[in-house]
């Protein structure tokens, strides 16, 4: 049966800023260079723009990195997601809309011999969402500088906040504001197995605590005989989240000098969420051009109490219908290329690039299905039942641009 | 592969270090081919007080602390002193595009098969030793970082002083 | 249980440090592949921080991404 798109409410994900917070987190936690020496000076200027399933996201990136004396390394990233987004959830229950997206993080690093103490901070901020985070980490240096340890430590306290259209202007609901915390725990071995082979081991365990769905996406639900057969709910997540994630990296030096490498992540979590990640790259540097090809399969299996479809009313305590929960596959096809050149009447810069990366993201969703149909701005749910309707795929590109000054 | 087993196996395990050369002891001697002119012995300086610099084009500190090396020899070279820059790199081509960039006046020896770097139990990049005129070591130092050329002249001054 | 958690990680930090300094079987002098930056495990940090984040905003799973060590082994 085609029915008529429900009254329109304003409905945006702050996923982007949750999952975007937590997302800087972990990679944040990524100490560069070794432990017994600093990292080096570096400005970096980018500029990323992620295009797919009706959503645009982009902006800037921009890093500087400077040692202060012999020990100290300070470090400053400013960060901007604009998105506009159309995508299939947002339509189903809500209009277009477009927000901001601002992060800025610093980081302050200590060197004492074979030792790198890390302390840094990230604050983002959006119309309905702000996210702080501290990260702590350790890095060691031992074993005839062949072994590497890193302990980390994370703590964040994210504000949510849900937007309403009052006359026209969209402002934060008075009386909807929740919190979340995050803690998370990492140890990293790094090993030097020969003079040509690097391997890197990572362990991460992280927990959420608190309003850790999105206040505007709901959940459909089957409601035979009645009105148009079909209705929505707020989704209904559990308070608790707790996941573990065990990652091994080997990277090959060849000997015509190109290097490979292959990746694989294990993660599991208290949501019934299983995935496991496999990543290949391969480097050829060619005078002064260094191209990247890089190959990345990723499949996880649905949330227990995720459903793309319900059968009635409350089926389960929790539900949700959020497609980062779903059962899918995806393939990710990367290639970069990065040309390395002199500064003319500058050499105080060592070095600098410019890099162009370009990934297709692709995603085939297992148990997620296209509702709501564009052409006729309708959401359609078969009389036949839901297997009637194609599975959502999605396809992304995403590009990233950028100028790296080494000094 | 089953040696690197065994020696991932040993990590827990405490082995006291072996080192090559210790201070107050023989400056082991070798000869190498140089950057220009023929092979050179480290005997042939003996009367002289020895820098010896392990250094490779890879290796960020080393690059730093060659300059700071090239004035220390330009400054004492002339009074009783050489410094003897040892490349330690297996392809010397890499080495040699790089002091094309940045000359230094010292003599440069190529260590292709890591013979010396051995000898004298290289334990850290850049490595110095610093041997007295009889040819004993007086002095080892690990690593480079920006102050550490002070230390050097001191050392050199008090060994001249001998 | 965390409290428990966090002094086996600093006792068993004590104890690798501890630990006397055994016969690296790749010297520091044979780094020279390791050093080369297209053996980074992570050449340009700008890059790889934005695609994690583009991934696990899309993903259920995120973690276990970081790592430090490696390169030339100076110093």
């Amino acid at each position: 049966m085609r029915v008529q798109l429900s009254e329109a409410t304003l409905s945006r994900s702050p996923l982007l800023g949750r999952l975007g917070a937590l997302a800087a987190l972990v990679a944040f936690c990524a100490l560069p260079g070794s432990a017994g020496v600093l990292p080096e000076d570096e400005a970096d200027a980018m500029y990323h723009r992620y295009e797919g399933g009706g959503v645009t996201v982009q902006g800037p990136s921009v890093l500087i990195r400077k040692k202060i004396g012999d020990n100290f390394s300070v470090s400053y990233n400013y960060y901007v997601d604009m998105i506009s987004s159309a995508s299939i959830d947002v339509l189903l229950t809500a209009s277009p809309y477009r927000e901001k997206r601002t992060q800025q993080s610093a980081s302050l690093d200590y060197q004492h011999g074979k030792t790198t103490y890390s302390l840094g901070y990230i604050h983002s901020r959006e119309p309905d969402y702000i996210a702080d985070t501290s990260v702590f980490s350790l890095s060691q240096d031992m074993f005839g500088d062949l072994t590497t340890v890193t302990l980390s430590y994370s703590r964040g306290w994210d504000q949510v906040y849900r937007d309403i259209k009052v006359d026209g202007s969209i402002m934060n609901d008075p009386t909807f504001a929740q919190r979340v915390d995050h803690r998370s725990y990492g140890v990293g071995l790094t090993q030097v197995l020969t003079r040509n082979m690097i391997l890197s081991l990572n362990y991460q365990a992280l927990t959420d605590q608190g309003y850790l769905q999105s206040p505007y996406r709901d959940v459909v639900y089957l409601t035979p005989g009645d009105g148009k057969g079909w209705a929505t709910a707020a989704q209904v997540y559990p308070g608790t989240h707790t996941s573990n994630a065990v990652s091994a990296d080997l990277k090959y030096y060849l000997p015509y000098r190109a290097a490979i490498d292959g990746s694989y992540r294990y993660y599991t979590d208290t949501w019934g969420i299983t995935a496991h990640t496999l990543q290949l790259g391969y480097t050829q540097p060619f005078h002064h051009w260094i191209f990247d090809g890089t190959f990345r399969y990723y499949k996880q299996n649905a949330a227990d109490f995720y459903a793309d479809l319900f059968p009635r009313a409350n089926a389960q305590n929790f539900e949700a219908r959020d497609r980062e929960l779903a059962a899918f596959t995806s393939y990710t096809l990367g290639v970069g290329a990065s040309y390395e050149f002199k500064v003319p009447r500058a050499p105080w810069i060592q070095k600098s690039t410019l890099n162009l990366h370009y990934d297709r993201l692709m995603i085939n969703y297992a148990d997620f299905h296209a509702l709501y149909d564009l052409p006729t701005n309708t959401t359609v749910i078969p009389v036949g039942g839901i297997d009637e309707l194609p599975l959502y795929h999605l396809d992304s590109n995403i590009v990233q641009l950028f100028y790296s000054l080494y000094f | 592969m089953k040696h690197r087993i065994a020696g991932l196996a040993t990590l827990l395990i405490a082995v006291p270090v072996l080192a090559g050369v210790a201070p107050n002891s023989p400056a082991p001697d070798f000869t190498l081919n140089a950057q220009s002119g023929p092979p050179v012995e480290l005997t042939q300086f003996k009367g002289q007080v020895v820098m010896l610099n392990f250094w490779a084009s890879w290796c960020g500190p080393c690059r730093q602390e060659m300059p700071l090396l090239d004035t220390i020899y330009k400054k004492y070279s002339k009074v009783g002193f050489t410094m003897i820059g040892v490349n330690v790199e297996p392809d010397s081509k890499a080495a040699n595009d790089w002091l094309k960039q940045t000359p230094v006046s010292f003599p440069i020896l190529y260590d292709t098969q890591s013979k010396v770097s051995t000898l004298y139990g290289v334990a850290g990049m850049p490595s110095t030793v610093i041997i007295d005129r009889k040819g004993t070591v007086r002095m080892i130092h690990r690593g480079y970082k920006p102050g550490d050329e002070d230390e050097y002249l001191s050392s050199i001054r008090s060994l001249m002083r001998e | 249980m965390r409290v428990a958690r966090i002094l086996f990680a600093l006792c068993l930090w004590n104890a690798l440090s501890a630990c006397a300094p055994i016969e690296p079987w790749v010297k520091p002098y044979e780094r020279e592949h390791l050093a080369d930056p297209i053996m980074s495990l992570n050449r340009d940090p700008i890059s790889s921080v934005y695609l994690e984040h583009v991934f696990a905003t899309r993903e259920g799973a995120h973690g276990a991404t970081g790592s430090a060590g490696g390169g030339c082994g100076c110093n």
